[in-house]
């Protein structure tokens, strides 16, 4: 069991995450992609019908539900993964240059899954981590129904199907995390 | 064009949903009422399996975001790359060998749309870029999101409700924004 413990290589859970593709396909034709949830997770909210934009007004269990109970199943994973092999330590793992790099932005604690001055409900008192936090959650969620995927409905579903307009999102993923890794990133937490 | 308030673009992406509502899957139409419990239970399983996988690879981490964002390792590459090689492989197979799904329906998969504005592709790498820079920022896409919020990280479920505001945020603006 120990070296399921350690960090899972590359070559072993990218194949097997692109096995999602041909799965979800065989099993009911389903298309890969997790952002669309937020847009069925806002469509079954129990809020008065005339005040949802029509983009939010359908029947979400015949087109969502497969996908909801889908990440239900993501988040047992997450949590199976933590209770039986341990909450990986990505915080040691990462490269000797990217901790150094993260250290001359302030960050000293390097345990865990995700840094705990940023991911923890006392750190939100900083703006800065409000901001990550808060605005990047926001973000994500726009941008996503915006270009109308995320990682994995576009950089893997729609690349996967040789999809230029896919193509032209993961550039604009890339362009923007670029942006707030070494422009943004620096002011804020600097 | 005066009554078309919906473009007839909408959802010809990974939304899923057409724009009558309906449900948009690859696989054909017939006998959808889709809440077969067996099929459902699969779903599950596919969604756990990935899940494991997103946090014991550190995909749903964001230190390697930032690893990945400084160019600094070679493995969320890795493993993009390779999961896109594989995907890949699989879709040709598919459509060479004509596959069905387990129920016997055909399997489709439809092209992304290039949308109506004058900016070709503008949706795309508009929304991907405001993507990226939620992605960057929060660390996590969002199926890590899930898997991290299962895992005990209890902060992510506020990120989850923020990107939950900002899809109701899109809905509302859509019809004023290029796509």
């Amino acid at each position: 069991m120990e070296f399921l413990s350690q960090p899972w290589p590359w070559y072993v859970a990218g194949p097997l995450i692109g096995l999602v593709v041909p799965l979800l396909l065989v099993v009911g034709g389903k298309v890969f992609g997790i952002s669309a949830n937020l847009r069925h997770m806002c469509a079954a909210l129990p809020a008065p019908e005339q005040l949802k934009p029509s983009f939010l007004r359908y029947d979400w269990k015949k087109s969502g539900l497969w996908n909801l109970v889908f990440i239900l199943g993501v988040a047992f994973g997450g949590f199976l993964a933590v209770a039986v092999l341990g909450m990986p330590d990505a915080g040691a793992s990462i490269s000797e240059a990217t901790r150094s790099d993260l250290m001359a932005l302030g960050l000293t604690d390097f345990s865990g899954m995700v840094p705990a001055e940023i991911f923890s409900w006392s750190a939100l008192a900083s703006p800065a981590v409000l901001l990550m936090v808060v605005g990047g959650g926001f973000l994500v969620g726009f941008g996503a129904r915006y270009a109308g995927g995320c990682t994995s409905g576009h950089a893997i579903s729609g690349l996967a199907d040789l999809q230029l307009p896919s193509l032209i999102a993961v550039v604009g993923f890339f362009a923007g995390g670029l942006l707030v890794t070494f422009v943004l990133l620096p002011l804020i937490l600097g | 064009m005066t009554s078309k308030t919906i473009p007839d673009f909408e959802c010809q992406d990974t939304d899923q949903v057409s724009s009558d509502g309906g449900s948009r899957d690859a696989g054909g139409g017939a006998g959808k009422d889709g809440l077969r419990l067996g099929a459902l239970l699969g779903y599950f399983a596919i969604g756990t399996f990935l899940g494991v996988l997103f946090m014991m690879s550190e995909v749903a981490s964001w230190f390697r975001i930032q690893e990945m964002f400084r160019f600094q390792s070679f493995h969320m590459y890795g493993i993009i790359g390779s999961a896109v090689v594989v995907a890949a492989i699989s879709v040709q197979l598919i459509k060479r060998f004509d596959l069905r799904t387990l129920n016997g329906e055909p399997i489709r998969l439809s092209p992304k749309e290039w949308g109506s504005s004058r900016i070709p592709g503008a949706r795309y790498w508009i929304g991907g870029t405001l993507f990226g820079l939620g992605w960057a920022l929060l660390g996590a896409c969002p199926g890590p999101m899930f898997a991290l919020l299962g895992g005990g990280i209890s902060i992510i479920a506020l990120a989850i409700v923020s990107a939950m505001a900002g899809t109701w945020a899109y809905a509302a603006l859509r019809t004023h924004l290029p796509h």
